[in-house]
């Protein structure tokens, strides 16, 4: 006699026991520390912060651990987490102009004040795996340091700015809409176009950028800009009158400077594409950038060629790769009503197909 | 009788560039109007604001007895889809390429609230008939049709809920001279029957010589003469009419 | 996390539910209309039910009594995991029995004994766009909506008879409210489509990813789309319940063995069960 399937709840619990067991690995080995992996895993510490849009590097380094190092489902964690957490102010906008800078390059002038820093950067390094490290050995000898240099480190764009030479970028004192608090609703602005790009999926916003590099939608980027480094974040106390530091987070900020358009009446600038993110996620920030620039074809009286990377509504429905991967996912939950109904439907258009074959016959 | 439709003082611009300007006209029911003049003269602006595509700068347009430009956007759809009917230069942009000829005859009845598919059948069948496209051709789709047959089908899918003011885009743009002869004399056919209204934009004098009672020709954005279309071509005014007749006559 | 104390009653803090709460009202109001909403990112994936759950927390009142179904029965895993939920962050009675409960949160199932006034339904939708894979724009299909511009809805179920002879949607199939709004009733069969009508409870419907909210009241008329010639069937396997015989349920097919063997048991486990009781 058949019974209906059940157990479902004792097959929960055993999957979680095993899947416990699975993360931690052999116990032999020793345990990772959420420290070990907050300064040694840095860079993946970052994107789970950018994407799940919490900047706390502990949390984000439980997450990770947690995840068993899966960090779509790390930033998944941090967003569930995030979203419980009651919105107590909204900081002042953060002054990326005054940021100490532990990387700054420009690939637009050769050099400018506050000079070219490149920081901690894998670019020029040759990717060849450094077995030295397979041998948990002694931390590497300290790197060179100079005292600081108090000279400012302008924005590079400005220089254009001043000249009239790139669009001017008009400040503007509204509040920018909150993408975590109200439905996205289509078309978007640019500054809620920027914050759903900020939180996007990595992978995604590169294959969009690149593909404007390809040619679909090209812009000719040119990397005016990357800065990377500590900014303060300042909140407005009403009570006492004037703003008050609450700390300091790390960010990274790519200008671009792109095709300049202009006309018989207006004379011809460069136009901007802007990337901010939170940590030090340079990767996604240019792309970031590139894909802003591209998504201002209308603003900026261009055409609309059909590239995925100028269609809001394909760029801001599919970049969150929390939403993506929960529906791409989904499909492994039973479905067998629907099925069923498609096999009564496909089983009764074949019958009607047959007997018209009969009766034809 | 009162004019079908009414047309004062209609201006569109683009920026300072004059689109169509100061262009006032009536068309009376049975009546076809043919708008003519090269590329650039104003007269596809024109047809995009009488047709409601494009909102003019100034100007009225009335529908038997009804402000156009007042209409809320549902009340223009709805005329769009019942009374009126525009049929473009390109059948793409006037059929669904992945519905069936069948469906895309029968959209426009199901939009206005036909519900009974065999009825719908039947009368997709007729209306594939009258624009020369065999039965049996029902439910392919219009990817699988020759030019002149997707330009056909898109008459069709126009005509079927019986308009009474149709708009007409270069209908036979795009299409060889022998299949616009064939495509022209269904049109003259299905017009006099129907006792349908019509405007005309082409810059083929051929098409309005054998479609349009009346004639405008355009340019530079404004109407540079009107008149009978016979009268019109056969003893032109306007040094621009003079020269557009006289250069198709030397072809 | 263990303690779920640091959590509100219910998961949400009261200004999400409020504002859930609002775009129910207003879901309510304007019967079939998505209304959208500010969709929190829930502790469980988009796509599994996380619409769902954000209605439900949000309509959750400390003596309600919660049934959770997936694909008709109440331990298939999803369904156990989202009841687990509700145990653990609001503590509230949980049952299978239909007749018990207050709020019965489901996906791709109504259940086959006949609700009553004062019941909720939480359909999880995971698309709540009828329209979508007819124009893949969300501001295209906004307007038609708004325009009630369906022709091209009807265009769809005239070419399913065309290639088929009949109407190729066996679930989530469309229908329209109070002959104003086109609406997806979620993946449920179309044998479920006639419960929507009339009845005498409120039905909700959640879409987390999507950020949609719509509602049907009670004793909404709800019309399944079709052609007076080629009218709505809702259909289902032409067989008895194995197990309980009833032959006004809808059906799982199960396969039995490599042989070809198959047997047919109702997809909703508690009526199934309870027709064992009544035989017993």
């Amino acid at each position: 006699m058949y019974v209906a399937v059940k157990g479902g709840e004792r097959a929960i619990e055993n999957a979680h026991a095993w899947l416990a067991e699975e993360r931690r690995g052999d116990p032999t080995v020793s345990e990772l520390s959420i420290a070990q992996i907050r300064e040694q895993m840095t860079l993946a510490v970052n994107r789970v912060m950018a994407e799940g849009s919490l900047y706390d590097p502990d949390l984000a380094a439980l997450a990770i651990k947690q995840a068993r190092g899966d960090l779509i489902e790390a930033i998944f964690l941090i967003r569930a987490y995030r979203t419980t957490l009651p919105r107590l102010a909204g900081s002042n906008p953060v002054d990326t102009g005054a940021m100490v800078v532990s990387r700054r390059v420009s690939a637009t002038f050769k050099d400018a004040p506050g000079g070219q820093i490149l920081g901690p950067t894998f670019d020029y390094t040759h990717r060849l795996l450094d077995f030295a490290l397979m041998a948990e050995g002694e931390a590497p000898p300290a790197a060179p340091t100079a005292p600081a240099d108090p000279v400012a480190v302008p924005h590079i764009l400005g220089f254009l700015d001043r000249d009239g030479l790139i669009e001017a970028a008009t400040p503007s004192d509204l509040t920018p809409p909150d993408l975590t608090r109200e439905p996205l609703e289509l078309p978007a602005d640019r500054a809620l176009r920027l914050q759903s790009l900020t939180r996007g999926d990595e992978g995604f916003v590169l294959g969009l950028a690149y593909s404007t590099q390809r040619g679909y939608a090209r812009n000719h980027a040119f990397v005016g800009e990357l800065r990377i480094g500590t900014v303060a974040v300042e909140v407005d106390i009403p009570e006492l009158g004037f703003a008050v530091e609450i700390g300091e987070i790390e960010l990274t900020e790519c200008e671009t400077v792109n095709q300049f358009k202009g006309s018989k009446t207006e004379p011809a600038q460069f136009t901007r594409g802007y990337g901010l993110t939170f940590g030090q996620t340079e990767r996604k920030a240019i792309s970031m950038a590139l894909v802003d620039r591209a998504l201002r074809w209308r603003e900026l009286g261009e055409d609309f060629t059909g590239a995925p990377a100028q269609d809001e509504e394909f760029v801001l429905s599919h970049c969150d790769n929390i939403q993506a991967t929960g529906f791409l996912e989904h499909i492994k939950l039973p479905h067998y009503v629907d099925f069923q109904a498609e096999l009564e439907l496909i089983r009764s258009v074949r019958a009607a197909a047959f007997s018209q074959m009969e009766a034809a016959e | 009788m009162n004019p079908l439709f009414t047309v004062r003082d209609l201006e569109k611009r683009y920026g300072t560039r004059i689109g169509c300007t100061d262009v006032s006209f009536d068309l009376w029911p049975g009546e076809v109007m043919g708008i003519v003049g090269e590329s650039g003269s104003g007269k596809s602006t024109l047809l995009s604001c009488l047709a409601g595509h494009m909102p003019p700068d100034r100007g009225e347009v009335h529908f038997d007895g009804r402000d156009v430009l007042a209409m809320s956007e549902p009340e223009r759809r709805f005329l769009a889809r019942t009374e009126w009917a525009f049929v473009h230069q390109n059948p793409r942009d006037g059929l669904r390429m992945a519905v069936s000829a069948g469906g895309n005859v029968g959209e426009r009845l199901m939009a206005v609230g036909a519900r009974h598919y065999g009825d719908i059948r039947e009368t997709a069948t007729d209306w594939l008939g009258r624009v020369e496209i065999a039965a049996d051709r029902i439910d392919d789709r219009p990817s699988a049709f020759s030019g002149g047959m997707q330009q056909r089908l898109q008459i069709a899918r126009n005509l079927v809920t019986g308009p009474r003011l149709v708009f007409m885009d270069e209908p036979t743009g795009g299409l060889d001279v022998s299949v616009q002869a064939r495509l022209l004399d269904l049109l003259r056919g299905l017009v006099r029957r129907l006792g349908l209204s019509a405007i005309i934009v082409t810059h083929d004098l051929a098409v309005v010589r054998l479609l349009a009672d009346r004639l405008m020709v355009m340019k530079g954005g404004r109407v540079v003469e009107t008149g009978l279309t016979d009268q019109v071509l056969d003893d032109p005014q306007h040094p621009y009419t003079q020269l557009l007749v006289s250069s198709v006559l030397q072809v | 996390m263990t303690a779920m104390d640091a959590y509100n009653f219910a998961y949400l803090d009261e200004e999400t539910k409020r504002m859930i709460r609002r775009a129910l009202l207003k879901a309510v109001a304007i019967p079939g209309y998505q209304v959208p909403f500010a969709s929190r990112e829930m502790p469980m994936p988009y796509g599994w039910g996380t619409g769902g759950v954000q209605v439900t927390a949000a309509c959750l009142m400390a003596d309600d009594v919660l049934k959770v179904i997936d694909q008709g029965a109440d331990d298939t895993t999803n369904a156990v995991s989202i009841r687990r939920f509700f145990q653990r962050t609001a503590d509230v009675a949980v049952t299978e029995e239909t007749e018990a409960a207050t709020i019965i949160q489901t996906r791709h199932r109504i259940p086959e004994a006949a609700l009553r006034e004062g019941q909720i339904m939480v359909f999880q939708v995971p698309i709540p766009e009828p329209l979508r894979f007819l124009e893949p724009r969300e501001t295209e299909t906004r307007r038609m909506h708004a325009l009630a511009d369906y022709g091209l809805m009807q265009v769809k179920l005239y070419e399913d008879i065309a290639r088929h002879g009949e109407i190729a949607t066996a679930y989530a199939y469309p229908v329209r409210v109070e002959g104003r709004y086109v609406m997806d009733p979620s993946p449920i069969p179309k044998f479920d489509n006639p419960k929507l009508n009339d009845s005498p409870a409120l039905m909700l419907f959640g879409a987390g990813r999507e950020q949609r909210i719509y509602a049907l009241p009670p004793y909404t008329q709800v019309e399944s789309l079709d052609f007076d010639d080629h009218p709505f069937v809702a259909s289902k396997a032409d067989h008895a319940c194995d197990i309980c015989g009833a032959t006004e349920s809808y059906l799982d097919e199960v396969i039995t063995d490599d042989q070809g063997g198959r047997m047919f048991v109702c997809s909703d486990t508690a009526f199934c069960r309870s027709r064992q009781g009544d035989a017993a």
